[in-house]
């Protein structure tokens, strides 16, 4: 347990500079979405306590916009407002505005009904009312709205990396793909402690309130303005074209630290989430972004790849890695798996993907129809020799894979099958099989040799240039290690690959990596 | 100085006042008795505006009150609320302040009646600092009453005052409510529904049933003159106890033994109401009480029965029903 302590500060050390960018990006995003929250929802909640008809929709409409899954929020606001802070900051503050609404309404209307009228006949006008009597009486009510909207804005405001908005997401994407636990525990931490902090502090502002209503009140919005400005921070550097990476390849030796140290590639690069980095590169938000050589979006949005002249994007073959218990238990698996083995390449799991990911045909569909036309499929037979769990990757690829062992196992053997698919990136993936959670999933050699053997350099570079040292090192180290194994390649090579619009490539003249760190050199700003 | 005309209310298709008139004279105490959602709170809201009457008018000081803005209006009229509606997050004497302060008087002239209004109403200067929940429930309509009152109006509506007071305050402050010179200076009407109280209190009574005024006048006129079974049926359950009190020993005079007899004892008042003087032979085990009429100077004696004899005859006397 101390070595590990010592190895996450250790890890925080190394990384205090990129530690303290996304803390400050995180508190900015926090704030800056906060104070607008403050401003709509306020009035707005005065306004709706006045004219109560409008309270049921008004509240209607923000209950809804809260049950919305956040990053469906923030999917949603990709096609209105691009990617980066400005989607961000709307889905953030559309996430805190309830709190404050549904608490500055409650507050208002719940201010004793006697005192209301008592103001009212003393003379004084709606104004007056309103600022000496109902928002006095109401501040704490507000207040504990404006707690609990902080307190979700810190929370959520980690999905933001996925949009390329940066701040502590950054890290514990990254740690939850790359299955470095210190990574994630350096981005979890900091922002569970930011909400405490920020919790903490504005009770102690609301304290202060009762009696010192008036510098609180001014206290508040300068506070928010002042964290707010942490985000207009300038970026580290400026390049002509710019990157979008996720996070994952983020910290990969096989993604952007071998890019900088082999290429030495210097580019502007915004982290953001695999499921809208194609097409923020399509619509021209972004230049350069790490792909896999096999997704139907290269096609869909008509983008090319680079080519990788230095061979540091190592091999990705796929294959079914099963626990060997799951084996013993159930014999006919291994032979149906491999049924599949040598009949998908990289064109034909292209296509593949093109129709999942771009004509969002279901998987289960493009399974069926592949297995169909390569004369594989079987209708489900009886399904009552115990069940098989498959376990899938959260993206289309996987999905299909999926599915076409799903009928391959109905129907060639007596098993019946449960699917987990979307299970994160590869470390849930991983801990699940390793849990006996799932029986078996599809993986690739390359993921499987950096991101969970993590072997040294020296053994990396020893293996890398070929794909079937690779597979064999894979294989022998899984069965020491984890007793699983890895069944036969499925045929394709979904490797990563650095891609760009087919359009600026050919005009810029970039065709592979080396070029391109050629033409970011002779064009610095 | 008060005047409604044809005053009506309608919440919907629910008549809450239905065309009421009434005059209220310069200092008077004028009573708006009623059971609950006869309309008496709905027509007092309506003086200070509170509640816009849906037709009819109101005049004070022959001024009609919607020609004036409300705020203004509001400020000139002094409102008490029987749940005191205190602003909790106001001292005492912030709560005080609240109207000087709207009618921008400066500190030392609110100060200064602010704290002659205390002295009256018997809370001392250390209650000034003190938050309205820091008060007893007494204390608490005290400060309400001076807060309607730091301003001096003329006019003074009350919404059942004390009807979240228990009975021992409430006799209390009722006693208190009665000696309080300020107040005799101001034309009041209160809302009320506890039937002792607006005799105790009021110089006149308008008694109010589902929207209407059922009979304007004094406590004797409600007692002794009637309009009708409601008005009767009103007042019956208590009558015994509101005749002793509204009749003064002036009233039976005539029917008391006119022999005079030598005494030490301390004459009564001819004006005392006969509950008092009932209540000496309690307290002082006498036989006979010494009553004194201010007017002609006459001193008579009376036994509990001849006293008693007399009330009789008196009522008797009296047109009845």
């Amino acid at each position: 347990m101390n070595e590990h302590q010592q190895n996450l500060w250790e890890f925080m050390q190394q990384q205090s500079d990129k530690l303290l960018t996304q803390t400050l990006q995180h508190i900015g995003l926090t704030f800056i979405s906060l104070l607008i929250a403050v401003l709509i929802g306020l009035p707005l909640g005065i306004f709706i306590a006045r004219k109560k008809r409008f309270s049921g929709p008004v509240l209607g409409v923000a209950g809804i916009l809260q049950t919305v899954p956040s990053i469906a929020l923030l999917g949603f606001m990709i096609p209105l407002l691009g990617i980066g802070a400005k989607p961000a900051i709307v889905a953030l503050l559309l996430y805190a505005l309830l709190p404050i609404l549904r608490n500055t309404f409650t507050g208002i209307t719940g201010v004793d009904a006697a005192v209301k009228e008592a103001a009212v006949a003393m003379g004084m006008s709606k104004r007056q009312v309103l600022f000496k009597v109902e928002l006095p009486l109401a501040m704490p009510v507000i207040f504990a709205g404006i707690r609990t909207a902080t307190v979700i804005t810190v929370g959520v405001a980690t999905l933001a990396s996925y949009i390329a908005a940066g701040g502590l997401g950054e890290f514990i994407f990254g740690g939850i793909s790359l299955n470095n636990t210190n990574m994630i525990l350096a981005g979890a931490i900091p922002a569970a402690l930011l909400a405490i902090m920020f919790d903490f502090l504005l009770a102690r502002l609301q304290k202060l309130n009762i009696k010192k209503l008036k510098t609180a009140t001014a206290t508040l919005p300068l506070l928010l303005v002042l964290l707010s400005s942490f985000y207009l921070l300038p970026s580290a550097y400026g390049s002509k074209l710019k990157a979008g990476f996720t996070p994952e390849f983020m910290g990969r030796r096989d993604g952007n630290l071998g890019l900088i140290s082999t290429y030495g590639l210097k580019i502007q690069t915004l982290v953001i989430n695999d499921a809208v980095m194609y097409k923020a590169c399509y619509e021209k938000q972004l230049d350069v972004i790490s792909g896999y050589s096999t997704d139907g979006r290269l096609k869909a949005y008509d983008l090319v790849v680079l080519d990788d002249d230095k061979f540091i994007f190592p091999p990705y073959y796929a294959a079914p890695i099963v626990r060997n218990d799951a084996l013993k238990k159930f014999p006919e698996l291994e032979t149906t798996l491999n049924l599949l083995s040598g009949k998908i390449n990289d064109s034909v799991m292209t296509a593949l993907n093109y129709r999942t990911d771009y004509l969002h045909q279901s998987p289960e569909r493009v399974a069926k129809d592949f297995l169909v036309a390569n004369k594989l499929y079987k209708p489900a037979g009886g399904g009552n020799a115990g069940v098989v769990r498959i376990g899938s990757k959260i993206f289309g690829e996987q999905y299909i894979l999926a599915s076409m062992y799903s009928m391959l196992i109905k129907g060639y053997t007596d098993y019946d099958v449960s699917t987990k698919t979307g299970l994160g990136g590869t470390k849930i993936c991983f801990d699940a099989l390793t849990n006996n959670q799932i029986d078996f999933y599809p993986e690739y050699t390359g993921t499987g040799l950096l991101a969970i053997l993590q072997p040294s350099t020296k053994i990396i570079d020893s293996l890398t240039h070929s794909k079937d040292k690779t597979y064999g090192y894979v294989q022998e180290q899984f069965e020491k290690k984890y007793q699983i194994k890895w069944l036969k390649p499925i045929g394709f090579n979904n490797a990563y690959a650095l891609m760009m619009r087919k359009k600026q490539a050919k005009t810029l003249k970039i065709k592979t990596i080396s070029n391109l760190k050629r033409y970011l050199e002779t064009n610095k700003r | 100085m008060i005047k409604a005309e044809h005053l009506s209310k309608d919440f919907g298709k629910v008549k809450a006042v239905d065309s009421i008139s009434f005059e209220v004279e310069k200092h008077e105490n004028l009573i708006l008795l009623g059971t609950s959602g006869c309309g008496k709170t709905t027509t007092l809201k309506m003086i200070n505006r509170l509640i816009e009457p849906t037709s009819g008018s109101i005049f004070i000081n022959g001024k009609n009150i919607m020609d004036q803005p409300p705020e203004l209006l509001r400020r000139g009229i002094g409102y008490v609320l029987q749940n005191n509606g205190l602003f909790p997050h106001y001292t005492v004497a912030e709560n005080i302040a609240v109207v000087p302060q709207l009618l921008g008087w400066d500190k030392k002239r609110a100060d200064k009646r602010i704290s002659e209004l205390l002295e009256k109403l018997h809370l001392t200067k250390d209650y000034l600092k003190a938050y309205p929940r820091e008060l007893s429930g007494g204390q608490q309509q005290r400060v309400g009453l001076a807060r309607a009152l730091v301003a001096d109006p003329e006019v003074l509506l009350m919404d059942e005052p004390f009807g979240a007071l228990d009975n021992v305050t409430r006799s209390k402050i009722h006693a208190e409510f009665k000696a309080l010179d300020e107040l005799k200076r101001k034309t009041i009407i209160m809302v009320t529904h506890d039937v002792q109280e607006a005799f105790e209190l009021g110089d006149r009574i308008c008694l109010m049933d589902k929207g209407k005024i059922v009979q304007d006048g004094t406590p004797a006129d409600l007692l002794f003159k009637p309009k009708n079974d409601f008005v009767r049926n009103f007042l019956k359950e208590q009558k015994l106890h509101l005749e002793f009190k509204t009749i003064s020993l002036d009233d039976i005079w005539e029917w008391l033994p006119s022999k005079q007899k030598h005494t030490t004892a301390k004459p009564l008042s001819a004006a005392t109401d006969f509950w008092t003087a009932l209540e000496h032979f309690n307290f002082d085990h006498a036989d006979a009480i010494t009553i004194k009429n201010k007017e002609t100077g006459d001193v008579k004696l009376a036994s509990f029965e001849e006293l008693m004899s007399a009330f009789y005859q008196f009522k008797k006397q009296t047109p009845h029903e």
